[in-house]
């Protein structure tokens, strides 16, 4: 590493000073609360009870599982379509994808259940239609649906910018080297859009498995991911320790799967050498 | 040529939004053949190579393969491979599974696609770069593999749009040579689109020299280069001191003042045509003994011989001689009946052949780097 100057450690000092108090801070005391007693004793037991809420983490990590690969499905064929349309549509339809971000994640929630609710939009539909309600705010279904409608644009847009970004020209060169139009897509145009992908499931499955509130609003109280434990376990200063254990497992959890990610995107694609580490986004 | 025709292209034409890329073309391409589309940037080469690919489809126009119309076939199903301008390799394949790739399409079976891969490695001089990542290859190595990929499908035609392009002057003498003895080898039709007249007049069997989407000349090298149809290809393939000048009768033409002999005849008596002189046709003699006499306005040392411009009576022209000429003095130019070329008058008449502004700097400038995409 080269010696950087008085000027540029200027410039990240402030930065610094933040991440030392937003980020370093709260993780010490996270590692603190979770190897500590009631009573500010040293002890293993946070980490030992933790084992009731094994049904919770698979259940958790299954509904990330589901909505990541269900967005991956929805995703992968949308960022290609939208990337064989002209640029004029290519920025319409980026903006499409993108307006849902500009609203607060747990406004769009709650509208999504609203619309969703037993009393709610469709299901007036329905009645008026005479046809039965359907019972979805409170299933796992529900659930899912959420975290899929929430963060489909995370897997869409880093899918779609990969898509830009391929050359043509390979596109080419596989029919002219005899592929089909399945065969170019599989041989090629998913082989080079891969670090898009990798990143698309990153940014979807990372949040997905740490979400609380989609649960609450969505699962109506019934279902109890990992983030509704520890934000009751928080809630009640008894439980900070075991809340703070969970936390710690959650995060080295997430740090496994990132990890896992950018292996796949470091070694796996060569061909994004020239433009950056193929991940990109996630650290 | 008295091969098979392979490829016929009738009246084709293409505009992109409302620009005619191609203006009605006929070409007829035979079998073994080594052909050059020869022209500047935005002439219309690459698009006739990407019609026959299939890339592009004519807005008018038929394209038959060996007498099948083919304007509808998609790309994957003509017997044609491609090398392309930047190569277009495969960046998450090594080299080898690069070239085995139409194999694998084929379906073809593992042993003979080792077997196959390996050949043509030894084909293109780089036997035990199988595993290597094709962005850790040199820009020769790279053409190589694209070579390769593209002729082990055995295919009958292999386009190249400006594969040498990207290439520096000694690598691209290398390969040009190497690409002709890979087509006497594999006896495939090649086509070759270059703005680079030289690589087109040392490669090729025929060249197709093109202008402004029209076809202007197709011949062997030395008949474009001798006997040029219009300024154009007089211009454009090599120097040329281009005249006005007026056929007095068969094998008599006058021209900067002086009435010639020439080899040409059957045109209209009195008829108006454009004179071809090549440089290295002229010679240096006493003012006395000459045709013409003009003052050395500029003396260039260029190695194997001088380049000299003369002005004679207002036009300059440039001679290359291998004896000094000094700058300032009067010289006499004499020139031999078979040095001159008398072409028809056409649209191209009076635009090129004066060297009054000539200088290699905007020669160099004037070179189009880049083809159209």
């Amino acid at each position: 590493m080269k010696k950087s100057s008085l000027f540029q450690r200027l410039a990240a000092a402030p930065h610094i000073v933040w991440a030392v108090m937003f980020i370093v801070f709260p993780m010490i005391f996270v590692l603190f609360f979770a190897f500590t007693d009631a009573d500010g004793n040293f002890s293993f037991s946070n980490i030992t009870s933790l084992s009731q809420y094994g049904h919770v983490f698979v259940l958790s990590i299954a509904f990330a599982l589901i909505a990541t690969v269900v967005c991956l499905i929805i995703g992968y064929p949308l960022a290609y379509f939208m990337s064989k349309q002209s640029p004029r549509a290519q920025k319409v339809l980026m903006v499409l994808v993108m307006l849902p971000m500009w609203c607060n994640l747990l406004i769009r929630t709650y509208a999504l259940m609203a619309l969703l609710d037993n009393g709610g939009l469709l299901n007036s539909l329905l009645v008026s239609l005479g046809l039965e309600k359907l019972s979805i705010v409170g299933t796992n279904f529900g659930v899912i649906l959420g975290m899929i409608y929430d963060f489909l644009p995370y897997m869409v847009l880093p899918i779609f910018t990969a898509m830009t970004k391929l050359d043509p020209k390979f596109i080419e060169a596989s029919q002219d080297l005899g592929c089909t139009s399945w065969q170019t897509m599989t041989r090629v145009i998913m082989p080079l859009t891969a670090s898009g992908v990798i990143s698309g499931v990153t940014m979807v499955f990372v949040p997905s498995i740490s979400t609380f509130y989609i649960s609450q609003k969505l699962g109506a109280g019934k279902i109890d991911l990992v983030g509704d434990t520890i934000e009751r376990l928080f809630q009640n200063p008894s439980t900070y320790n075991v809340g703070a254990a969970i936390s710690l497992v959650m995060m080295v959890l997430i740090i496994i799967s990132v990890g896992i990610m950018n292996r796949f995107s470091d070694d796996k694609q060569p061909g994004d050498a020239k433009t950056g580490k193929g991940g990109g986004i996630m650290p | 040529m008295n091969n098979e025709k392979l490829i016929e292209l009738r009246g084709v034409s293409k505009s992109y939004d409302g620009e005619t890329v191609l203006c009605s073309i006929d070409l007829d391409i035979h079998e073994h053949e080594f052909i050059t589309l020869l022209g500047p940037s935005g002439c219309g080469k690459t698009t006739t190579l990407r019609i026959i690919g299939g890339f592009v489809t004519p807005d008018e126009g038929k394209v038959y393969f060996d007498g099948k119309l083919i304007n509808e076939i998609p790309p994957h199903k003509r017997p044609v491979n491609t090398v392309f301008q930047r190569y277009a390799l495969f960046p998450h394949l090594n080299v080898f599974e690069n070239i085995a790739f139409g194999l694998r399409i084929k379906k073809v079976p593992e042993d003979q696609i080792r077997e196959q891969v390996k050949e043509m490695l030894a084909m293109v001089n780089l036997r035990g770069f199988e595993r290597r990542r094709v962005d850790s290859l040199s820009g020769g190595q790279q053409q190589r593999v694209a070579i390769a990929r593209a002729l082990i499908n055995k295919p009958k035609i292999l386009l190249l749009d400006e594969p040498l392009g990207a290439l520096d002057l000694k690598l691209r003498k290398d390969m040009q040579v190497e690409l002709k003895r890979m087509q006497r080898q594999t006896g495939i039709t090649f086509i070759f689109v270059t703005h680079d007249q030289e690589e087109a007049l040392s490669m090729s069997d025929t060249i197709v020299v093109m202008a402004d989407g029209k076809i202007q000349q197709i011949g062997t090298p030395e008949k474009i280069y001798n006997e040029p149809e219009n300024a154009f290809v007089a211009d454009f393939i090599g120097e040329s001191n281009i005249l006005d000048g007026v056929m007095l009768e068969d094998f008599k033409v006058r021209f900067s003042g002086h009435t010639f002999e020439c080899v040409d005849k059957d045109f209209a008596p009195k008829e108006k045509v454009d004179i071809v002189v090549r440089p290295e046709d002229v010679d240096v003699v006493a003012v006395d003994k000459g045709m013409l006499t003009g003052t050395v306005s500029s003396v260039t040392f260029k190695g194997d011989y001088y380049e000299i411009i003369v002005d004679v009576g207002g036009f300059k022209w440039m001679l290359e001689t291998s004896d000094y000429v000094a700058p300032e003095a009067t010289i006499g130019l004499h020139i031999e009946p078979e040095a001159i070329h008398v072409m028809k008058k056409s649209e191209y008449s009076g635009k090129f052949g004066d060297y009054s502004s000539f200088s290699d700097e905007l020669e160099h400038l004037a070179d189009p780097e880049e083809e159209e995409e």
